[in-house]
């Protein structure tokens, strides 16, 4: 059985994520998928992972979630709550998801998981701090040279073209 | 511990359910970009709730990895947004025509 946190927090966390898509502002948008982001670092703690919480927070709720927002408030104010959608693509689109739910719902119910219980301790972080360094370290350096190529290419991207900033720095 | 596995494999199709709704249904590039991180946060739950219940360090390693990777493809999805903004003055999907064959 569950107990009451878990279905706290997987309130929270569903009832913020249908938010973070429904709501008609962005910016309360953004903020409602911080609480997604937020009730997925509260599961990694139920899990016995505080340490991939930790990583959560600081990264998805620290500053992805922040670096959305500042993006939400680049663009134009009627942009923000503008809401143009095809009613028949929305039905269409809640059919896709009730379908989804309902068939991967079935297929992990029949299957063997809900007999998988465990009383052995969880993963220590020492161990996960060995798996980078040893396995799993050509990855650990891919991924950094993937993380650094793509700030840079975010960089790039983003830079103006059209000379306006020369001009507001001789302003 | 008195969850079991299946509850949160349960949460996380839920959430995998919501963010597909979300991909096919809004046209607005920065909904879109939201659809996608539940999408990533859901595979997220499963990969450490199987690497808690079959106690294996592999799925929280494999959780940090793609946390780290999901933050590239933010930053780069954020840039190209403003980029299209500039260009085009909207950010709903439908307008970005140049971009069709």
């Amino acid at each position: 059985m569950v107990d009451a946190l878990f279905l706290g927090i997987a309130v929270l966390t569903i009832v913020s994520a249908i938010a973070a898509l429904e709501m008609r502002s962005l910016i309360y948008g953004g903020i409602a998928l911080m609480g997604t982001l937020g009730g997925i670092a509260g599961f990694f703690i139920l899990l016995d992972s505080p340490f991939v919480a930790l990583f959560q927070i600081a990264v998805y709720v620290g500053s992805i979630a922040v670096l959305i927002l500042f993006t939400i408030m680049l663009v134009k104010r009627e942009l923000i709550f503008q809401k143009k959608e095809d009613p028949k693509r929305r039905y269409a689109g809640i059919g896709l998801m009730l379908i989804i739910m309902i068939s991967l719902g079935a297929l992990i119910f029949n299957s063997g998981i809900s007999s998988i219980t465990t009383e052995e301790p969880s993963v220590d972080y020492r161990e996960i701090g060995k798996d980078f360094l040893t396995y799993y370290w050509p990855a650990l350096v891919v991924m950094a040279l993937v993380l650094s190529s793509s700030i840079t290419g975010a960089m790039v991207l983003a830079r103006r073209h059209d000379g306006v900033e020369d001009e507001q720095r001789t302003d | 511990m008195s969850n079991e596995l299946i509850d949160f494999v349960i949460v996380s199709v839920a959430l995998l359910a919501i963010g597909i709704y979300g991909l096919s249904v809004k046209r607005n590039f920065i909904r879109m970009l939201f659809a996608v991180e539940i999408i990533i946060n859901a595979a997220n739950l499963n990969l450490v709730a199987f690497a808690r219940f079959l106690p294996h360090s592999g799925g929280q390693t494999f959780a940090l990895f793609s946390i780290a990777i999901a933050a590239a493809e933010v930053a780069v999805g954020l840039a190209l947004i403003i980029v299209a903004y500039r260009m085009y003055k909207n950010i709903d999907v439908a307008d970005f025509r140049s971009l069709k064959g």
